[in-house]
């Protein structure tokens, strides 16, 4: 009787581990291919070139800055893609926000800002309305606003470049946060900010479990009283808004913005960082933390292929080929894992 | 006709080789010993029941058997007397082996002699015959006495006929040994008994049929033999003339089910009027819908499949919007726009559908518990309060003796039983006034149900209005005080209470078919 409750015992001490090993594996996720890909651009640096500037804090300082924008484009589109949809509009965002920013610095200073978020917002929102209330799926919606946005971003210029050399708040693109020895870029700081942000909504707050209640099975959501449409209008409000925060950073870095060439196929890269991270395309299962080394992958991937000297049409082929690779292992790596 | 490529003799005795023989199998899962040495063995020409509560491992059996997994070493798997190895769903098909899941394996798109012939399509020069496809299919599905043809879309054909397109693709891969797990669930009685005739056919052919069902009296018509297991490990199997319904049961729980359902609420009479719903329609499925619940009491709602029963629920329930009638919570009128207003006034909804409209496979079951109720417990209306949630889901799977480790388990691992028992949770955690269940017991086993049975029992005990739509007439009649039957959208009559007429499975059906079933049996 005893020896039957202590087997007992043991077997629900063993599925308690192998449930908690399950969480841990998940939640590293990618991070080993992160630090593979970063040892094979060093030694591989090494080897060609014959120094390895990968792993120099200037290097990886710069690396982070590139994966900066990005991952803060991710951070949304970690959202969408939670709920089961994405989001193709968020580089047409980004271009207007940029726009809207530039613009209204010129004027308006620092006003600059809270139109291009504004703007960002109000998108995002409008996407989200088409795809709650006229049940439109995100695909079509967004696929839409890529193109129309895109449209809008040019017209804001008259298709021209603006600049504005004083402009206030290019510090945030090429400024540094300095705590005593440490400087630490402003898109860095704002691109952990969102991140964390992002990962305190998802885990710790009733909106969080809503969204991945809604990615996993939205007739179950509906029925168990969750307000689908609210779900909805927020993930695609969030990734609206925070690909304005993206247009901020990266007319804050340019001194200009473009409405034509800014934010061409950021979501692509976005979509990639996402996936690469682990995230579930058909929703209800990932992390933020994963898209954050999803977008770093990235990042070391752009950054490492320049070190290397290899040329542009290869860097395409490689990206394409590390996306897939990435995605295939992860899901070797799930299997029979998951639920069997 | 014969119908298998090799017909065995029609009436084969159990003392001849069997067909199929495993033993010692065994699954572990991580952390979990869903199988642990369990044996069977299947003779041509039989029936070959195989029964136990859910969980207790004949799916992972069955899934063994088709090559969705793959047995711990050391088991022994022997077909016509030769060690086989089942690795992988097509090794299963060359050895003749067909499973017809529950969820039908179907291309709705495509027509069905497509579908009978999907991944073997006949060819011609590397281009698809279709004319032999449809000779080939014309021929199979005469022999079983299908009332379609092989043109016809698979998504035109009923759940009935769906199976027997199953059934036809298994002859035609020439299998030997037929899987058929729950076939029953979704079929009237009249198309069941066309089920039946149909494994009579290929029984009397020398296929050896697997038939998985919670339902005793098939298996009792149907059976050679009975195989029960319980908690992952074999009992034992019982001959034709030894199967007893007390008999089976005992083996699968292992104890007596002295009373199985549980009336013992009501006492005192008639509750107040909790849930008075009148003249509901939604313009279309819905024509007219009227009834009241009182407090303390269990409402039956009745019908045949299609009567309108779930749509007049949701209705209710504010799933979908009214057009025409009133629903009034404790005299008070009420309109709910959306399931959410109608949980914060106290009226919950348990859906037929629990995988594809109640629970959320993917997430633990303390979330799943506490999904109606984390709103309620955050802090400021917006931080989790992980404690209380996790405090919620221990005593939940105290209280409804949810079998499973802990509450950080997903749920799309757990069995159906235990499955319906955290969707339960998650409706009582919200503390409802009004329960509206439909079909609480659906693929949920014998000891699974009389557990549901108390825990409905218990809830109008404690003062709710419960209304429990189901199809299983037993049922209705075991744990209802009244029973309201609905016919082609319209409640048409009451049973029980204050109309006078007993509460029975006649009474029922007459006011369901609107057939006076006294006079047909005359």
């Amino acid at each position: 009787m005893s020896a039957e409750a202590s087997t007992a015992a043991a077997v629900q001490a063993k599925a308690a581990r192998a449930a908690s090993m399950r969480v841990v594996v998940r939640s590293i996720g990618m991070l080993p291919v992160l630090i593979i890909l970063g040892a094979l651009i060093q030694f591989g640096g090494v080897y060609l070139t014959g120094e390895g500037r990968f792993l120099s804090w200037q290097n990886l300082s710069i690396v982070a800055q590139q994966a900066s924008i990005n991952a803060v484009l991710a951070a949304g589109m970690t959202f969408v893609i939670l709920t089961g949809g994405i989001d193709l509009s968020v580089g047409s965002i980004l271009a207007a926000s940029a726009m809207v920013g530039l613009i209204g610095s010129i004027d308006y200073g620092y006003l600059g800002i809270f139109g291009a978020l504004l703007i960002g917002l109000a998108i995002g929102l409008g996407n989200g309305a088409l795809i709650a209330f006229m049940r439109l799926p995100p695909f079509i919606v967004t696929l839409g606003s890529l193109t129309a946005i895109r449209g809008l971003a040019r017209l804001l210029g008259n298709d021209t470049t603006v600049f504005n050399a004083s402009l206030p708040f290019s510090w945030i693109g090429n400024d540094s946060l300095t705590i005593g020895p440490v400087a630490i870029p402003w898109l860095i700081v704002i691109a952990f900010l969102v991140i964390f942000a992002s990962w305190l909504i998802l885990r710790r707050t009733v909106l969080g479990v809503h969204i991945y209640a809604v990615g996993g099975n939205d007739a179950a959501a509906r029925l168990s009283g969750i307000k689908v449409w609210a779900v909805l209008l927020f993930v695609y409000g969030a990734s609206g808004l925070l690909s304005g925060l993206g247009g901020v950073m990266q007319a804050a870095r340019l001194y200009a913005a473009n409405g034509l060439q800014l934010g061409q196929s950021y979501e692509l890269d976005a979509i990639a960082a996402v996936i690469v991270g682990g995230t579930s395309f058909v929703g209800g299962i990932g992390s933020i933390w994963g898209t954050l080394i999803g977008a770093l992958i990235i990042a070391v991937l752009n950054n490492g292929l320049i070190l290397l000297g290899v040329s542009d049409v290869w860097q395409y082929i490689i990206k394409g080929g590390v996306i897939i690779g990435a995605v295939a292992l992860d899901r070797y790596r799930l299997r029979g894992s998951a639920r069997t | 006709m014969p119908l298998s490529p090799e017909p065995g003799p029609a009436r084969q005795a159990p003392s001849a080789a069997p067909l199929l023989r495993m033993r010692g199998i065994s699954k572990t899962f991580p952390g979990v010993k869903a199988l642990n040495d369990v044996q069977l063995d299947i003779y041509p020409g039989e029936v070959h029941a195989l029964m136990g509560e859910n969980g207790a491992g004949k799916s992972t059996l069955m899934k063994i058997l088709s090559g969705a997994y793959v047995a711990d070493p050391g088991g022994e798997i022997d077909i016509d007397g030769k060690r086989v190895q089942i690795d992988g769903p097509l090794g299963a098909k060359a050895h003749g082996i067909a499973i017809i899941y529950q969820e039908l394996a179907l291309s709705p798109n495509l027509t069905v002699a497509e579908n009978i012939y999907l991944g073997r399509e006949a060819r011609r020069g590397g281009f698809v015959d279709r004319a032999r496809m449809f000779a080939g299919c014309d021929d199979i599905l005469t022999r079983l006495g299908a009332s379609f043809g092989p043109r016809t879309l698979v998504q035109d054909l009923s759940i009935a006929e769906r199976q027997m397109v199953e059934v036809a693709r298994a002859i035609h891969a020439r299998s030997r040994i037929l899987v058929m797990d729950e076939p029953t669930t979704a079929l009237s009685n009249r198309e069941t008994r066309k089920l039946f005739e149909l494994i009579l056919r290929l029984k009397n052919d020398g296929l050896a049929i697997v038939y998985i069902s919670h339902r005793m009296a098939e298996v009792y018509e149907l059976s050679e033999r009975v195989s029960v297991l319980r908690d992952g490990g074999y009992v034992g199997t019982l001959a034709r003339d030894e199967i007893r319904p007390e008999s089976i049961v005992r083996m699968m729980v292992g104890r007596d089910l002295s009373s199985f359902y549980k009336k013992e609420h009501g006492g005192g009479g008639l509750g107040r009027p909790v849930l008075e719903v009148s003249g509901l329609s939604d313009g279309g499925r819905v024509k007219h819908g009227s009834f009241t619940v009182h407090a303390g009491e269990v409402l039956g709602l009745a019908g045949l499949v299609g009567a309108g029963r779930t749509e007049l629920a949701r209705l209710i329930y504010g799933a979908e919007p009214h057009t025409a009638g009133t629903v009034r919570l404790d005299g008070k009128e009420v309109r709910f726009r959306g399931p959410a207003e109608a949980i914060d006034a106290g009226v919950v909804y348990l859906t037929e559908d629990r995988k594809a409209q109640g629970l959320f496979l993917d997430m633990t079951v303390g979330d799943n518990v506490n999904l109606g109720v984390i709103a309620r417990d955050a802090k400021w209306g917006t931080w989790l309060d992980r404690a209380r949630a996790r405090v919620r889901s221990l005593s939940a799977i105290k209280a409804l003796t949810i079998r499973v480790p802990g509450p950080d388990i997903e749920v799309g691992t757990l069995s159906g039983g235990n499955q319906q028992k955290v969707l339960f949770s998650r409706l009582l955690a919200t503390e409802p006034k009004v329960l509206i269940l439909d079909e609480p017991t659906r693929g949920v086993d014998i000891g699974a149900k009389s557990e549901i049975y108390r825990i409905i029992d218990d809830l109008a005990k404690s003062g709710a209005a419960v209304l429990v739509i189901s199809s299983e007439l037993p049922e209705i009649v075991g744990i209802a005080d009244r029973v309201v039957v609905m016919r082609e959208g319209e409640t048409r009559g009451e049973v029980g209470g204050a109309s006078g007429i007993a509460i029975n499975e006649e009474n029922i059906m007459a006011l369901a078919t609107g057939v006076d079933m006294t006079t047909v049996a005359a």
